[in-house]
């Protein structure tokens, strides 16, 4: 693990997300609570919707395109739809947000 | 040989610790006690209770003089340690050194004060011990005293409620959006701070401290982020509390947040142990008492030599604020592959959540009612499988084990005199005498007995009470609830929102039963929207419940790019916007720029991140947001009306431009489109809007529910008025009308489908109404007439359309 800092919790909105630039592309933070988050990709894998603007609910997200659903938990496609999303992980600490960097593809800093 | 033992710190972890060693070995230590506070170890708990009045402080007295005298405790109180000697093995207090063996370091916890401006005033205090407890007990002795809290949390909420007990004016500060957010989930905390409201404390949630004003040296007042002034005498400080390891520290004693201690509460110098709140174990500090007293006992044991070790348990808090039960236990946020159960029952204020992790129960929140508490306990500690009894785990252990839950078998089982609808006392009897009287739906029973007309979350039991009643005769209705989060219908969540007087989300959910933690894409946009169409000035606005286009006043298109369209009122614009609209076009390369049908301009194909500078450039020339994307007023197209047309009656344009610049701003249940026609030719093509005026000489034609999109429809007529004035008003009352009662995604014209076009008519041919709905629509527009770009392209908000950070760019380096 290679924890990076990338912003503080209080950057993403409660049941909002915020977007992070990373090596394999768009990756969102999803604030599902006061104090839990979960990353995952932006990209919907049915149209390509951006799910950081979705409708963040329990821990689960809606892409704004064509509602599909997707758990955060395990990035799997809710309901009758069939697809996922590469989830990342991500944890909070004292307020900051940590995103691992070798699972977003950035090498550690030598 | 007896040794000397020195303890820094006479609180309820120590003062546990001496009891287990007097117990097992009075004679094998000689006791040194130091306390900077001047008096002996006393139940710290219970100061909330010495607070509001119902305790007194030699209540909780747990050690007094007999007590230490009797086991022959050299005590040091009211002496502050000056320094820990580890080579000579000295502790240097205030008033000369003592000489250890051994020593242990129970320095407790400091409590956190912000570093506010004005934090070092004179009457800011933190809530830790017997003197800051007095100081708030003294507060009431002033007539009109105020208070001022800041902090949610226990410590925080239980100053709060003792102070208020007293008669103090206590109004409490939270950062977070609600209470007790460690232990508590949103809904549980709503339940919570209704309570405290009912009790008179003043709330407020998600507010920022900026700065403690001061006169004299002396506090006066709390000044918040947003302005808001809140006038006190006293204002407390409970935002948390740290490890007290200062002394530690400078005797070089390892320190991480706490003290380093191992499982034998040994720090880094074998002669020197640790416990209580200062200790850090495997990264874990403590604040509970329960895990305290466990390392109480083992620290005992380790100087007396025996075998012992600490293990952290899984800890519950059963607490009490000011008469509210409160459970929680485990873990019960974060973490993969969870899932809630929910029980809500509004009447009694009880709300419960279980969190399962695969086959096993990880977490509990309960509120109200907190009987099972205890035995939900067990099954995280235990980590018990409760796949078998899943079903009916969250009704407790009374219900395992028994006959299958069968809820109609439950219903069946119900005596005649069983109370079914609490609002208005009907019981079971009353419904099944309806049914043999010849009720056969649920509104000839509501006709008859009153059940289930009131609050209506009963109406699954009347029916079920029906369905026992009339067998295969009964057949259950079919009205759609909102989603999966309910069993409510649109319209029934709106009444029940103006009847219950429901301001804000979590109310809705717990006070109606909703059946997920925070609803779905479904309701959230629908509720959001309820709840700001009926409380304008108490709600406030969700973003994170509206659809993407609402929330960044853009509407997305198929590749994540967005349109952007500037308000043109009444289709009228003039070359300076115009020269504005095409250097916006050309600086943020727009691919396309084409004319709605709507008489706007639309940009189409911004990018998220250029949208905030955008909107100030096109600010700048004076034109606003268009709304193009919004459940809300979009358009009002005109004619060009009597002033250039030969044809042309009135001034068509003029209504239309006065009729935009009225309704603007407002959202409505779906989007609306008006327009304007300055004569029966109806250029304007108003016929077809949800609300289309046609100009004739003697007037004003005002028509309402046309579409022209999935379903083509020709508008009604509504009424014909004299003058441009009543066409304004009768306008602006039918919008307020429909927005007040459609459901959320019904436009007009589906809503008086519903409603019938009679009973529009008949509610805005009635002047007193037609005003008071211009008043309250007014009302409203006072909060939400204001354009939503130049908000937005403020350098705070501007922030969030940028992404949270770049890590491409190092990565390329």
């Amino acid at each position: 693990m290679n924890w990076i800092d990338v912003g503080a919790l209080d950057d993403i909105p409660l049941r909002g997300a915020r977007l992070v630039k990373t090596p394999v592309g768009c990756v969102a933070l999803f604030r599902t609570g006061e104090n839990e988050v979960f990353a995952a990709s932006d990209r919907c894998p049915h149209k390509g919707g951006p799910l950081s603007e979705g409708i963040v609910h329990g821990r689960a997200v809606t892409c704004p395109l064509h509602n599909w659903v997707f758990s955060l938990e395990t990035g799997e496609a809710q309901g009758a739809d069939e697809g996922s999303i590469p989830t990342y992980p991500l944890r909070v600490e004292n307020g900051r947000l940590l995103l691992d960097g070798d699972a977003v593809g950035r090498r550690a800093a030598a | 040989m007896t040794q000397k033992l020195v303890v820094i710190g006479a609180g309820m972890a120590s003062g546990r610790m001496l009891e287990h060693l007097f117990e097992s070995d009075p004679s094998a230590y000689e006791v040194t006690l130091f306390n900077a506070e001047p008096r002996g170890n006393y139940n710290r708990l219970m100061l909330s209770p010495v607070l509001s009045g119902e305790n007194t402080y030699a209540e909780i007295v747990t050690h007094d003089e007999d007590w230490y005298a009797a086991n022959g405790v050299a005590c040091r109180f009211g002496e502050r340690v000056v320094e820990i000697d580890r080579e000579a093995k000295l502790v240097v207090g205030e008033k000369g050194a003592v000489p250890y063996d051994k020593l242990v370091i129970a320095t407790g916890s400091d409590p956190f004060m912000i570093p506010l401006p004005g934090h070092d005033l004179e009457g800011v205090i933190p809530y830790r011990d017997l003197e800051d407890t007095e100081r708030m007990m003294g507060l009431s002795a002033k007539p009109d005293a105020k208070a001022v809290v800041i902090g949610g949390g226990l410590l925080g909420l239980e100053a709060a409620a003792g102070m208020a007990a007293r008669g103090v004016d206590v109004t409490v500060v939270h950062i977070m959006g609600h209470l007790m957010e460690r232990q508590l989930d949103e809904a549980a905390g709503y339940l919570l701070r209704r309570a405290l409201t009912d009790k008179g404390i003043k709330v407020m949630c998600s507010a920022n401290s900026r700065e403690i004003l001061g006169e004299n040296g002396h506090v006066k007042a709390l000044l918040l982020d947003d302005g808001t002034e809140l006038p006190c005498d006293l204002l407390v400080m409970a935002v948390g509390i740290r490890p007290s390891v200062a002394l530690a520290k400078s005797a070089g004693l390892a320190v991480g947040r706490g003290v380093h201690v191992d499982d034998q509460m040994v720090t880094s110098d074998t002669d020197v142990l640790a416990l209580g709140e200062c200790v850090e174990h495997n990264g874990a500090v403590f604040g509970l008492v329960a895990p305290l007293y466990d390392q109480a006992k083992v620290l005992a044991q380790t100087l007396l030599g025996q075998e012992a070790a600490f293990r952290p348990k899984e800890v519950a808090t059963k607490l009490k604020v000011t008469g509210c039960d409160l459970f929680s236990a485990g873990d019960f946020a974060e973490g993969e592959g969870r899932e809630d159960i929910v029980f809500r029952d509004p009447a009694r204020g009880v709300y419960k959540r279980l969190v399962l992790e695969g086959e096993r129960l990880i977490g509990a929140v309960m509120y109200g009612d907190t009987a099972d508490g205890a035995w939900f306990h067990g099954l995280i500690k235990d980590r018990e499988n409760v796949s078998e009894m899943r079903d009916t785990l969250i009704f407790g252990p009374a219900f395992q084990g028994g006959a299958s839950a069968d809820p109609m078998a439950a219903v069946a089982a119900l005596p005649a005199d069983a109370e079914i609808c609490g609002c208005n006392g009907v019981c079971k009897g009353r419904i099944v005498e309806a049914v043999e009287g010849g009720a056969t739906t649920i509104e000839d029973v509501r006709a008859v007995t009153k059940a289930s007309g009131s609050c209506g979350t009963c109406t699954g039991l009347v029916e079920q009470v029906m369905a026992l009643s009339l067998g295969d005769d009964f057949v259950m209705p079919t009205a759609k609830p909102v989603c999966r989060c309910t069993d409510l219908t649109h319209e029934d969540v709106r009444r029940l929102i103006k009847a219950q007087e429901l301001k804000s989300q979590p109310a809705v959910w717990q006070e109606l039963g909703w059946t997920t933690p925070n609803g779905c894409h479904v309701c959230r946009p629908a509720v959001n929207y309820y709840l700001l169409a009926d409380w304008p000035l108490e709600y406030q606005d969700d973003p994170q419940s509206r659809f993407v286009n609402e929330r960044n006043h853009a509407n997305i298109q198929k590749d994540g790019t967005y349109s952007v369209v500037p308000r043109m009122w009444g289709g009228l614009t003039n070359p300076r916007e115009l020269r504005a609209i095409a250097d916006a076009a050309d600086k943020y390369g727009v691919p396309t720029v084409k004319v709605t049908g709507g008489q706007r301009i639309d940009l189409l194909g911004v990018r998220k991140e250029d949208l905030p500078a955008m909107w100030a450039d096109l600010n700048e020339a004076g034109l606003v947001s268009g709304h193009a994307y919004s459940k809300g007023l979009r358009t009002v197209k005109t004619c060009v009306g009597r002033e250039h047309c030969r044809f042309g009656t009135q001034d068509s344009t003029g209504l239309g431009v006065k009729l935009e610049k009225r309704l603007w701003g407002s959202w409505t249940p779906h989007k609306v489109k008006l327009a304007v026609s300055g004569c029966p030719r109806n250029c304007a093509e108003a016929t077809c809007k949800d609300l289309g005026i046609v100009c004739v000489d003697s007037g004003f034609e005002i028509g309402v529910g046309g579409a022209a999109g999935m379903d083509l429809k020709e508008i009604q007529p509504l009424v014909k008025v004299a003058t441009e004035a009543e066409a304004e008003e009768w306008s602006v009352a039918f919008v307020q009308l429909y927005r007040e009662h459609a459901k959320y995604l019904d436009r007009p014209y589906k809503w008086i489908a519903k409603v019938g076009m009679d009973w529009v008519r008949e509610a805005l041919s009635d002047a007193d109404e037609r005003a008071a709905l211009v008043a309250r629509f007014d009302l409203s527009q006072t909060i939400y007439q204001k354009d939503p770009w130049a908000e937005r392209a403020e350098p705070a908000q501007a922030r969030r359309f940028q992404p949270l950070a770049d890590l491409t760019l190092e990565a390329a380096e």
